[in-house]
C-alpha cells in the first residue's frame, strides 16, 4: 500500500506542473490585464504600461512563469494585485470555507443517497422505490442555482427561518450554531444533485449484490434480513459506492462555484470567479493550483479506501 | 429571524472592497467605506459638488494659479493616535507621486495622475502646507475633494507597509475596527471626531455581489441599506411602508461614441441622425425603469454651476433622422457596435445596446452588435475605434466637469496621444474652450466656458447622448437622515437608526 500511494503521489506531480502551465497560459491569453481592471475607464495605454511595470508584468512570459514557479517552490504564492494581499492567506481562508460547504454537502449526499439507494433496492419496484426514484430524478434534473433561489425565497424571505447569505451573522454569532444555520441552505442545495446520483448508483450496486450467491447463503443460514442487507450486502456494495463518493466529492467541490455565488458563501469558487474577471493573475493561478492539488488528493484518498475494502485491487 | 440591532447600520455593498487605502483603490465600492474613515483637505458640501473646508480650514490661491496654500485644522489626530499636520499631508502626496519616496512601493497608485500637476508639496509650518503646481489646473480643488485626495495616517503606512490597505487609519467620523474577508468591514464611532461624533455606534459593510441575493437579504432583514438596487426591484420597495427608496443625481454620463474618423459617422449629419433616431425616453423609462434621466451632452446636470440649461436633448424624431441620412447618402449603412456585458457605471448595457440597435434598424441602419466582457471591451475600445467599429458604449463618473470632456473630446486626447477620445472627435473651438477652462480659477468664468462646450458638442454630436444615472438606495424605515451624495460617496456621519 505505501508504494501504491507513493506512486500515485509521484504521478500527480506532472499533472500539477502541466496544470500550472495551462493556467498561466490561459491567464496570459485572455485579453485585458490587471492594470486594465484596476484602472477601469481610466486605462490609457500609458497608464496600463505604468501599472504593469509596477506589477512586473512587463517581463517576458517565460521569465514571469519561472519567477512564479521559483517563488512557489519556496512557499511564496505572491500577492494578489487587486486585493493587495498575500495569495496564500486569501486562498487558505477561502478554501476553508469551501471545504466546510463541500464537506457538509458530501455528508448530506452520502447519508441520504445511500439510505435512499438501499431502501429502493430492497423494495425494488415497490412504492418506496417509485417515490425515491421520482425525487432522485427531480434532484438530478433541477439546476442547483435555481433551487438555491427557491430556497432563499421561501426559507429566508417568506418565512424568515434561515439567513439568505453569508457564513456567519455580521454581528454577534460566529459560533457553531450560527455557522450551521448559515450552512443548511447552501449545503442542501449543493447536495441535491449528488444525492440523486449516489442514490441511483447505490440502488444499482445493491441490486447487483443482492442477486449474488453469498447473499442466498447468508439468508439460508437463517440470518436476519437486516443483518443480510447491512452486514453482508451493503458491505460488498460499498466497494462500488466509495469511488462514486470520491467522484461526488470532486463534483461538489466544483459545484460549489455556483452555490457560493448564489448564497454569497465566502469560498474559493466565489473568489476565483471574481479574480478571473479582475485578471488577478497570481490569485487565479495560486487558487487553481491549490484546488487541483486537493482534488488529486481527494481522489487518491477514495482510491486508497477502495483498495483497502477490495483486496483484489491491492497490487 | 432577528433584525439588525439599533444604532448599528448594516450596509449591503455590491462587492468585497479591494483595499481601504484610498490612494490604491479605484472602485466606488471601496470609496463608500473610505469616505467614512478618512477626511480630505476639503470635501464636497452635503448634497452638492461645491467645495467646503474639511481638514483644511481655509486656503489661498496665488494670482497665477500655481500656488495653493492651506491652513490645517488644529488638534486633529488619526485613529492610530498620531497627529495630523503639514508633514502628514506632504507624506500622503509624496508617497503617491514621488518614485523615490520610501513608501512609494506600497502602491501602485492608479489614480495618482489626478494630481500629476503637483510639482512639489512644502511644509510651511506645523499647520500650513503649500502645493506648487507645474501649470494652472482648475480642477485641482475638486480632485482634492475626491477619494484619491483622502489623507491617510503616515505612521500606519510605516507600520503596515503594503498591508496598509487592510489596516486603514484616518481622521474620519468612523474608526476602522475589523475586516473579515468576504464577510464584513466593521467601523465604530469616532467619539473625538472634529466635526462632532456621529449618531451611529457602528457601521458594518457587507459584500453581497449577487443583486438577487442582496434584495433577498434586504427582505429577510439582514441589512438596513441596500445599494444599487436592480431597476426591477425599485418599484417593489417603493410601494412598501417598511422601506424608503432614496435617489440622487450624480455626475454620470452614459453615451455611445461615434467613430468620426472613418465610416458613415465621419459625416456630422449621420451622427445627428442617430441622436434623433434613438428613443431615449423609452430607454430610461422602460429598459432602465426610471433609474436614469435622458442626457443632453457630455456635462451632466449634477454639475449645476457648469450645466447649460438651454441645451435640450435631441427629441425622438425618426422622420428627421431618415431625412438627415438621405441627405448624407447614408441610407441602409451597415454599422459595427461594440457593447459590453457590464462594467462600472454601464447600467444595463446589453438591453440598452439592443434597444439602440432596434431604433436604428427602424430608420434603415443595419447595426451589428459585438459583445465583450468589460476588461476585454476596454482593451478593444481605449486604443481607438479606427478600422474596428463605428460605435461603442461608454460611461463615466467624474468629480469635475472638466474631466470627461478633457479626456474624451479634445483633439489632443486621441488614443495615440494617450487620451480616451477613441472616436477621434476634433473641434478646435472645443479644444480652446477646454484649455481655457482648465487655467481659470474663477468658477463663474469656468462655468460659462463649459456651457459653451455643451452647446458646441451638442451640435457636433460626437456621441449618441443617452442617459444620466440617478443613484438609488433602499433603506429600512428605522433609518433616518439617509442621503446619497452627488459624488457617489456614502457619507454616514449624520445617519441615525432606531
Amino acid at each position: 500500500m505505501p508504494t501504491y500511494i507513493a506512486k500515485r503521489l509521484l504521478a500527480a506531480i506532472p499533472v500539477i506542473l502541466g496544470l500550472s502551465i495551462i493556467v498561466f497560459l490561459v491567464m496570459k491569453l485572455i485579453p485585458g490585464d490587471p492594470a486594465q481592471a484596476l484602472l477601469g475607464s481610466y486605462a490609457t495605454p500609458d497608464n496600463v504600461e505604468r501599472i504593469n511595470r509596477a506589477l512586473g508584468l512587463d517581463r517576458s512570459w517565460p521569465e514571469q512563469y519561472f519567477i512564479w514557479i521559483g517563488n512557489l517552490l519556496q512557499g511564496d504564492f505572491g500577492r494578489s494585485y487587486i486585493l493587495n494581499r498575500p495569495v496564500l492567506d486569501e486562498v487558505i481562508e477561502r478554501f476553508g470555507a469551501t471545504l466546510i460547504l463541500a464537506g457538509a454537502s458530501l455528508v448530506i449526499c452520502s447519508v441520504l443517497g445511500i439510505l435512499a439507494g438501499i431502501v429502493s433496492a430492497v423494495r425494488q419496484f415497490g412504492w418506496t422505490d417509485r417515490i425515491v426514484t421520482f425525487f432522485v430524478l427531480i434532484g438530478i434534473s433541477m439546476p442547483a442555482f435555481f433551487l438555491g433561489l427557491v430556497f432563499i425565497l421561501f426559507f429566508a424571505v417568506q418565512w424568515r427561518l434561515l439567513p439568505a447569505s453569508g457564513m456567519y451573522a455580521v454581528y454577534g454569532g460566529g459560533d457553531l450554531p450560527d455557522l450551521l444555520r448559515h450552512l443548511i441552505l447552501p449545503a442542501s442545495t449543493l447536495a441535491i444533485v449528488a444525492t440523486g446520483v449516489v442514490a441511483r448508483l447505490t440502488r444499482a450496486a445493491m441490486l447487483e449484490v443482492l442477486r449474488q450467491d453469498f447473499i442466498r447463503t447468508a439468508r439460508a443460514k437463517g440470518l436476519s434480513e437486516n443483518k443480510v442487507i447491512y452486514r453482508h450486502a451493503f458491505r460488498a456494495a460499498l466497494v462500488s459506492i466509495i469511488p462514486v463518493l470520491g467522484i461526488q466529492a470532486g463534483f461538489v467541490l466544483g459545484g460549489a462555484v455556483y452555490i457560493e455565488t448564489v448564497f454569497q458563501w465566502p469560498g474559493l469558487g466565489q473568489m476565483l470567479v471574481k479574480a478571473v474577471s479582475t485578471r488577478d493573475i497570481l490569485l487565479v493561478q495560486g487558487g487553481v493550483l491549490i484546488a487541483a492539488t486537493v482534488y488529486v488528493l481527494v481522489n487518491l484518498l477514495a482510491d486508497v479506501a477502495q483498495a483497502m475494502l477490495d483486496p483484489r485491487l491491492k497490487a | 429571524m432577528a433584525q439588525t440591532p439599533p444604532n448599528i447600520l448594516v450596509v449591503g455593498q455590491i462587492a468585497e472592497p479591494a483595499s481601504l487605502d484610498p490612494h490604491v483603490s479605484t472602485a466606488s465600492n471601496d470609496f463608500r467605506i473610505a469616505v467614512n474613515i478618512y477626511d480630505g483637505l476639503v470635501r464636497n458640501a452635503p448634497g452638492t459638488l461645491e467645495i467646503e473646508p474639511a481638514l483644511a480650514t481655509d486656503w489661498t490661491i496665488s494670482e497665477d494659479g500655481l500656488e495653493y496654500t492651506f491652513t490645517l485644522r488644529d488638534g486633529v489626530t488619526f485613529h492610530d493616535g498620531s497627529s495630523f499636520n503639514a508633514e502628514a499631508v506632504k507624506f500622503n502626496f509624496d508617497r503617491m507621486l514621488d518614485d523615490a519616496h520610501p513608501f512609494h512601493e506600497t502602491g501602485p497608485f492608479p489614480l495618482s495622475f489626478n494630481f500629476a500637476s503637483i510639482d512639489s508639496v512644502e511644509v510651511v509650518d506645523e499647520l500650513t502646507v503649500r502645493f506648487t503646481l507645474s501649470e494652472p489646473f482648475a480642477p485641482f480643488m475638486s480632485n482634492l475633494a475626491s477619494p484619491t485626495g483622502l489623507i491617510v495616517s503616515p505612521s500606519a503606512v510605516e507600520q503596515y507597509g503594503a498591508d496598509y490597505g487592510r489596516h486603514p487609519s484616518g481622521t474620519g467620523a468612523f474608526k476602522f475596527e475589523e475586516w473579515q474577508s468576504n464577510s464584513r468591514v466593521l467601523a465604530s464611532r469616532n467619539d473625538a471626531y472634529w466635526d462632532g461624533a456621529p449618531a451611529l455606534e457602528a457601521v458594518i459593510f457587507r459584500p453581497i455581489t449577487d443583486a438577487n441575493t442582496r434584495v433577498a437579504e434586504m427582505l429577510s432583514g439582514g441589512i438596513d441599506v441596500l445599494l444599487e438596487t436592480p431597476p426591477d426591484n425599485v418599484a417593489q420597495f417603493s410601494g412598501d411602508a417598511n422601506y424608503q427608496v432614496v435617489e440622487a443625481v450624480g455626475p454620470h454620463v452614459w453615451y455611445v461614441m461615434l467613430n468620426a474618423k472613418d465610416g458613415p459617422f465621419a459625416d456630422v449629419r449621420v451622427r445627428q441622425a442617430v441622436n434623433y433616431a434613438v428613443n431615449k425616453e423609452s430607454l430610461v423609462s422602460d429598459v432602465l425603469q426610471g433609474t436614469a434621466d435622458v442626457s443632453a451632452g457630455p456635462i451632466p446636470p449634477a454639475f449645476n454651476w457648469a450645466y447649460n440649461e438651454d441645451v435640450q436633448p435631441y427629441p425622438y424624431d425618426p422622420e428627421k433622422a431618415r431625412e438627415l441620412l438621405a441627405e448624407a447618402g447614408a441610407e441602409g449603412a451597415s454599422l459595427t457596435f461594440l457593447v459590453t456585458e457590464g462594467g462600472s457605471g454601464m447600467l444595463d448595457p446589453v438591453p440598452m445596446g439592443t434597444a439602440i440597435q432596434a431604433d436604428l434598424a427602424a430608420v434603415g441602419l443595419n447595426v451589428e452588435i459585438q459583445t465583450y466582457e468589460w476588461n476585454t471591451f476596454l482593451s478593444e475600445v481605449n486604443p481607438g475605434l479606427e478600422g474596428k467599429a463605428d460605435m461603442a458604449e461608454m460611461a463615466w463618473m467624474t468629480s469635475d466637469p472638466d474631466t470627461l470632456p478633457f479626456l474624451t473630446l479634445r483633439t489632443a486626447a486621441w488614443p495615440e496621444e494617450g487620451g480616451f477620445n477613441s472616436s477621434y472627435y476634433s473641434n478646435p473651438e472645443v479644444d480652446a474652450l477646454l484649455d481655457q477652462a482648465r487655467l481659470s480659477t474663477d468658477p463663474e468664468e469656468r462655468g460659462d466656458l463649459y456651457r459653451q462646450v455643451q452647446a458646441l458638442t451638442h451640435e457636433d454630436a460626437p456621441w449618441l447622448f443617452v442617459a444620466n444615472w440617478k443613484q438609488n438606495a433602499v433603506v429600512t424605515s428605522a433609518v433616518g437622515d439617509f442621503e446619497l451624495q452627488p459624488d457617489f460617496s456614502l457619507v454616514l456621519r449624520d445617519v441615525t437608526k432606531q
